[in-house]
């Protein structure tokens, strides 16, 4: 794994290569990184595989990559406020694949996690049970998804200190604490990067070891 | 009555089926009016799927930290003393986990069994369903606060036409028209309001619905 890397934005979205698949953090924008999503659209990489949880605006957050043609299929829960992902996907430019929000945190997760996948009761008798494996357990029914694992995750944090641990603030965890644990390559994009011992261990959300690059960032929290 | 009123009509309908100390979850749209109409002595901790508890619909005061909080629906929102933010797996877990008493959300369509068909129209609409699956499936109780029909069209029915959010989930379905609770026996109607018949609510629904003896006025 190696130590965290304090690097620019330009730097560490050199990291994302054509085709991979990328994780974003962020809920409504609330906690996506704007500065290195700027990044990666300037760095250019195409047929990315976008996983996050709404895909945010039309051109901001997640939807800054959209707009920028760099997204070939897109994992997501819910993207209706962003009329560009229907807009690709009716034209046939995109591909959608719509999971409950819940399942796809947990997916994550597992993925982090080490685990073979997550069964649950949501989605059964819906058309996200459809070509799914089920499992009987107690007498009740539930789905089994599988794990969703990243090539990178880009990550929206408060602040972390120069090791890479990561603290958040208010409703920027999300999906950032769950996809800092679940790619090859972690990217922190922090607002704050202090001294080593800073944050303090009671209070680190996302440890150093998950943590390959850090990169300064102005702007995780600002939704609309 | 016009939209707004119509709205808030149910809004405060809803209200009374809250109990103080419940944690509830409440959907976009009509159910974020719910906390206005709620009875006195009635306390309640609002869920946020996007992680927290202790959900407070206005801006936080703090504006530095105003950035950080807004609640389900992208909007501003902040959190209340002793709440707490947590990430997305907690959220749902806590929702999953059976942890939230009620959950009231708005629906396209709903079943005289409980069905309900609210997050995608196909070739039309194609929003994704977020929490709404996780949110019908783990919540003790499943509350829809909707308009009785659409442009005139029933949206109670026999069965859903569009794709489910989940089977059998709805436990009480409130509109301006009336109070219907699903139960092994049918969509009951438990309450008309009485500037409609009791003719005229079953004429706008296509579920068949039980009258029961006691049946009852709608009172706010």
């Amino acid at each position: 794994m190696g130590k965290t890397q304090i690097v620019s934005a330009q730097e560490a979205a050199k990291v994302i290569k054509d085709g991979m698949t990328v994780m974003v953090g962020g809920f409504m924008n609330n906690g996506s990184p704007r500065d290195l999503i700027k990044a990666i659209c300037d760095a250019g990489a195409k047929d990315l595989t976008i996983v996050c949880n709404d895909c945010g605006f039309v051109g901001v957050g997640a939807g800054a990559l959209l707009a920028n043609g760099q997204v070939k299929k897109l994992i997501a829960s819910h993207v209706g406020l962003n009329k560009q992902v229907a807009e690709k996907y009716n034209a046939g430019e995109l591909e959608l694949v719509l999971q409950p929000q819940g399942t796809l945190a947990e997916q994550i997760r597992a993925a982090g996690a080490g685990l073979g996948g997550v069964i649950t009761p949501t989605g059964m008798g819906t058309i996200v049970a459809e070509g799914k494996d089920t499992i009987v357990i107690d007498g009740k029914e539930y789905l089994v998804e599988k794990p969703i694992h990243a090539d990178v995750a880009v990550i929206g944090a408060y602040m972390a200190d120069e090791t890479g641990n990561a603290i958040y603030k208010g409703s920027t965890r999300n999906f950032n604490v769950l996809m800092a644990s679940a790619a090859d390559t972690v990217i922190v994009a922090a607002e704050h990067i202090v001294p080593a011992g800073e944050i303090g261990p009671d209070h680190v959300e996302t440890p150093h070891i998950f943590v390959d690059y850090l990169v300064q960032e102005t702007n995780i929290g600002e939704f609309e | 009555m016009d939209k707004n009123e119509v709205k808030n009509f149910i809004a405060k309908r809803v209200a009374k089926e809250l109990h103080d100390g419940d944690v509830v979850n409440l959907g976009i749209g009509l159910p974020t009016l719910i906390p206005n109409f709620l009875p006195e002595g009635v306390d309640v901790t609002l869920q946020s799927e996007n992680g927290f508890i202790g959900l407070v619909s206005t801006e936080m005061e703090d504006k530095e930290l105003a950035r950080y909080v807004c609640n389900a629906g992208g909007a501003p929102a902040s959190i209340a003393k002793d709440g707490m933010f947590f990430d997305s797996a907690t959220s749902f877990g806590i929702i999953r986990g059976g942890h939230v008493d009620v959950t009231v959300l708005g629906s396209m369509e709903v079943a005289e069994n409980g069905d309900i068909a609210n997050w995608i129209v196909p070739g039309k609409s194609v929003p994704g369903m977020g929490g709404a699956m996780d949110l019908v499936v783990g919540a003790k109780k499943v509350i829809v606060a909707m308009t009785h029909t659409q442009k005139g069209a029933p949206k109670i029915l026999k069965h859903c036409t569009l794709p489910l959010t989940a089977e059998k989930q709805v436990n009480l379905i409130v509109t301006e028209m009336g109070v219907m609770e699903v139960r092994p026996e049918g969509l009951v109607l438990t309450e008309y309001n009485p500037e409609y018949t009791i003719e005229e609510v079953q004429a706008a629904t296509e579920a068949t619905l039980i009258i029961p003896d006691d049946i009852k006025q709608m009172e706010l």
